[in-house]
C-alpha cells in the first residue's frame, strides 16, 4: 500500500495541472451538494421550528359525537336515510391526570400538558376583541411550546388573576404590562386580570388571538369544571409522531391527532424538498465520479510506459491497481476537504450577507461535523469507485506493450 | 577502459560462473503474433541457446529479425509460443503472472534503449525502485546503498536530481544501477547505446563491463553497434528469427 500511495502522489504531483483541475472539479462538487444538504436541512428545520413552535407534536381530543343510523343496512337491501349531524356541545377530557400518566408511558413522547381552551372576547373599554382562551399550567405548557423565551415584556409567567397576552392584541386594546382587561368565555361569565407579560409566538394572527390564563381560570371562565380540553404532547422523535398518535389511539380510544395529521401539506412540501435534494446529491456524485474516471482513464494511457517499466521491474498487477485506486482516493478526499471548506465559506457569506426584512439571518445554517464528514468519506469513496475502471486497465496493459509505445 | 575482453572472475570454489548450469537455457522457442487471425505471423523460429552466469553476450542482427521479441520473452515479459525456457534452471512456462512478475524482480535487470527512467522520482529514487515495489518504502540502509551505487556509476553528485536535469548518458548509467540495485545475476540491455553519443555510449559500456567483471552479473546486451558487439565475450546473431552465428 505504501507502493501505491508513493506512486500514486507522484504521479498526481507530476501532472499537476491535471491533478489540479480534477481536485477543484471534485471541490466543486462537494461544495455544491454540502452547501444544498445544508441549506435544505437548516431550512426544514427553521420551516418545522416556525411550524410546530406554537402547537404541540400530539393533540389528544374527546370524540366527536356522532349520529349513528339507527338501523344499518343489511345485506341485500337498500336503505335511503338522512342523517343529520347533531350539534356539537362542550366535550372535556375528565380523567386528563390519566390520559397525561398513559402518555408519559408511551415510548416516543418527551412532555405532556393539559389544557382548557375555547373561544372568548377580550375587552378593555370599549374595544372588544375575539380570542382563544388558553388555560395552561405554565410549567409543563412551556415544556411543549416554549413560552417562557417568547415573553417579550412583562413576567414569563401565568398566577391566578393574571394572563398573558400577545403584542399585538396590546397594540389592539392599547393596554400594557400591568393594565387590566375583561375576559369572557362561554356562558360561564367573565373575570378581570392583570396583564403579566407579552408574548411574541412569531405569527401575527396568534399574537393577536392567543391569551393564556391559569389552568383552573380557564376551566372556570371556559365551565369545564374538572375537566380539559385537550392533553398535548410533545416527542422526541418528530417524524415518528404519526406512529406514537396511531398507537395512544388504540390504546386510549380518544381523538389522537399528531402535527402530520394537521400538517400534511407541510409533510408533503418537506419530503419534496428531500427528495430533490436527494436528486441533486446523485447527479453531482455522478459527474464527480465520471469525472474523476475520466480524467484517470487519461492519466493511464499517458502513464503507459511507466506503467511498463513499474511492471517490468517486479511491480504486480495488483500493486498497478492500488496505484490508481489510491490517485482516486487522493483526489477524493483532497476534492472534499477544499469542497467542504468552500461550503463553510458559502454558508457564512448566505449568514452573513442574506438578511430577512428585520435584518437577522433568514434562518440558522449550520455545516455539521456529521454532514462534512459523510460527504467527504462519500466523495473518498466515490473516488476510488471511478478509479476502479482505470486501475483496471492499467493492471491489464501487457508491459512489453506499455515500453514499446 | 580497456577495449579488451574481461575474463569473468572465479567464485569461492575457484570455478568461473560460466562453468556452471545455464542461467537461460532456451530450446526450440517459437513466437508467433495474430495467432486469432488467419495469418499469424512467426517472428521466431525454433530458437536454441544457453547463457551460463556471468557471461557478456550481444546479440546483433538486422531490425526486425526478432532481437526485442527475444528479449522481452527472455525478460519474461511475454510468453513464447512454443518451446522451453529454463531461467536459474526452472522452467518458466507454467509459472502464473504473479510468480513471473516475482522471479523477474528477484532475477533480471532492464536497461532499455531511452533508459525509461521514472520522470517523478529522482536519480537515486529511480535506483531504487525495484527496492521500493519489494518493500514498499526506502530504508535509510537501501538508500545508503542506492548512494553507493550511483557513486559507483559516477553519479554522486546527481542523486537527488530528476530524469530531466540529466543528460542522456547520465540517464542511462542511472538505469544501469537501477537494474543492478537488487544483485539480480542477468541484466537484459535492449540497444543501451542506441540513443547516446560516441563518447556516452563507450562510457555506458564500459561501466557495464566492468560491473559484470565486478560482480558477475551476466549481460545479454542487443546492439547495432558491431565495435562494441566486438568487445563482447560471446556474438549470438539473430536473421530473420533463427540463430545464424552463436
Amino acid at each position: 500500500m505504501r507502493f501505491a500511495f508513493t506512486v500514486a502522489w507522484r504521479f498526481l504531483r507530476e501532472g499537476r495541472f491535471q491533478s489540479l483541475l480534477i481536485i477543484v472539479g471534485v471541490a466543486a462538487g462537494v461544495a455544491v451538494v454540502t452547501y444544498i444538504s445544508a441549506l435544505i436541512t437548516g431550512l426544514q428545520s427553521n420551516t418545522i421550528n416556525r411550524t410546530l413552535g406554537t402547537q404541540a407534536h400530539i393533540t389528544v381530543k374527546p370524540l366527536e359525537e356522532r349520529t349513528q343510523a339507527v338501523r344499518p343496512a343489511q345485506p341485500g337491501e337498500l336503505a335511503l336515510r338522512s342523517i343529520q349531524p347533531r350539534a356539537q356541545r362542550p366535550r372535556t377530557l375528565d380523567d386528563w391526570r390519566h390520559i397525561e400518566a398513559e402518555l408519559q408511558r408511551t415510548p416516543n413522547i418527551a412532555a405532556t400538558s393539559s389544557v382548557a381552551s375555547g373561544a372568548g372576547l377580550a375587552q378593555r373599554g370599549e374595544v372588544t376583541r375575539a380570542i382563544s382562551l388558553l388555560g395552561i399550567d405554565f410549567d409543563s405548557y412551556d415544556r411543549i411550546v416554549s413560552l417562557r423565551e417568547r415573553v417579550v415584556a412583562g413576567v414569563a409567567r401565568v398566577a391566578p388573576g393574571e394572563a398573558l397576552i400577545g403584542k399585538q392584541l396590546a397594540d389592539d386594546l392599547g393596554i400594557g404590562v400591568g393594565d387590566r382587561l375583561v375576559l369572557r368565555a362561554g356562558l360561564a361569565g367573565s373575570d378581570t386580570l392583570k396583564v403579566a407579560g407579552l408574548f411574541d409566538l412569531g405569527n401575527r394572527d396568534l399574537n393577536r388571538r392567543f391569551v393564556y390564563v391559569t389552568f383552573t381560570t380557564g376551566q372556570s371562565l371556559l365551565g369545564l369544571p374538572g375537566g380539559a380540553t385537550q392533553v398535548y404532547a410533545r416527542v422526541d422523535k418528530l417524524f415518528e409522531a404519526d406512529a406514537t398518535a396511531k398507537l395512544l389511539r388504540d390504546r386510549t380510544g380518544l381523538d389522537v391527532e399528531s402535527w402530520m395529521d394537521s400538517n400534511a401539506q407541510l409533510l408533503s412540501a418537506l419530503n419534496a424538498q428531500s427528495i430533490s435534494t436527494g436528486m441533486i446529491r446523485v447527479f453531482t456524485s455522478l459527474v464527480v465520479m465520471l469525472g474523476i474516471a475520466s480524467v484517470l482513464v487519461v492519466s493511464v494511457v499517458q502513464k503507459r510506459k511507466e506503467i511498463g517499466i513499474l511492471r517490468a521491474m517486479g511491480a504486480t498487477r495488483a500493486q498497478m491497481t492500488q496505484v490508481f485506486l489510491m490517485q482516486g482516493g487522493i483526489v477524493g478526499a483532497a476534492g472534499s476537504t477544499l469542497g467542504v471548506t468552500l461550503a463553510k465559506l458559502l454558508l457564512w457569506g448566505f449568514s452573513t450577507f442574506v438578511k430577512g426584512s428585520d435584518g437577522q439571518p433568514l434562518f440558522v445554517i449550520e455545516l455539521t461535523l456529521d454532514l462534512a464528514l459523510t460527504v467527504a468519506i462519500t466523495a473518498t469513496v466515490a473516488g476510488v469507485l471511478a478509479a476502479a475502471a482505470p486501475a483496471r486497465r492499467a493492471a491489464q496493459l501487457d508491459p512489453a506493450q506499455a515500453i514499446r509505445a | 577502459m580497456s577495449d579488451e575482453p574481461a575474463k569473468t572472475p572465479p567464485n569461492a570454489h575457484g570455478e568461473r560462473p560460466a562453468d556452471a548450469q545455464p542461467l537461460i537455457k532456451l530450446r526450440g522457442i517459437r513466437k508467433s503474433y495474430g495467432l486469432d487471425t488467419p495469418v499469424p505471423t512467426e517472428v521466431l523460429h525454433g530458437i536454441d541457446i544457453d547463457v551460463k552466469a556471468g557471461e557478456f553476450v550481444a546479440l546483433i542482427g538486422p531490425s526486425g529479425s526478432g532481437k526485442s521479441t527475444l528479449l522481452n520473452i527472455l525478460g519474461l515479459l511475454e510468453p513464447a509460443t512454443q518451446g522451453e525456457y529454463w531461467l536459474q534452471g526452472r522452467p518458466v512456462s507454467a509459472l502464473s503472472d504473479a510468480q513471473l512478475t516475482l522471479l523477474r524482480s528477484q532475477a533480471i535487470g532492464f536497461v532499455f534503449q531511452f533508459h525509461h527512467l521514472l520522470p517523478a522520482f529522482n536519480a537515486l529514487e529511480n535506483t531504487l525502485m525495484p527496492e521500493l515495489i519489494r518493500a514498499g518504502s526506502i530504508s535509510a540502509e537501501m538508500k545508503k546503498t542506492g548512494l553507493s551505487l550511483l557513486a559507483s556509476v559516477g553519479l554522486a553528485d546527481a542523486a537527488h536530481k530528476k530524469p530531466g536535469e540529466l543528460s542522456g548518458g547520465m540517464q542511462q548509467r542511472v538505469a544501469i544501477a537501477r537494474a543492478l540495485s537488487r544483485n539480480s545475476p542477468l541484466v537484459l540491455a535492449d540497444e543501451p547505446t542506441g540513443n547516446l553519443d560516441t563518447h556516452s555510449a563507450d562510457d555506458v559500456f564500459a561501466l557495464m563491463r566492468r560491473f559484470n567483471t565486478e560482480r558477475g552479473t551476466a549481460f545479454l546486451v542487443v546492439t547495432h553497434d558491431p565495435r562494441l558487439a566486438a568487445r563482447c565475450d560471446r556474438v549470438i546473431t539473430l536473421v530473420d528469427g533463427a540463430v545464424k552465428r552463436d
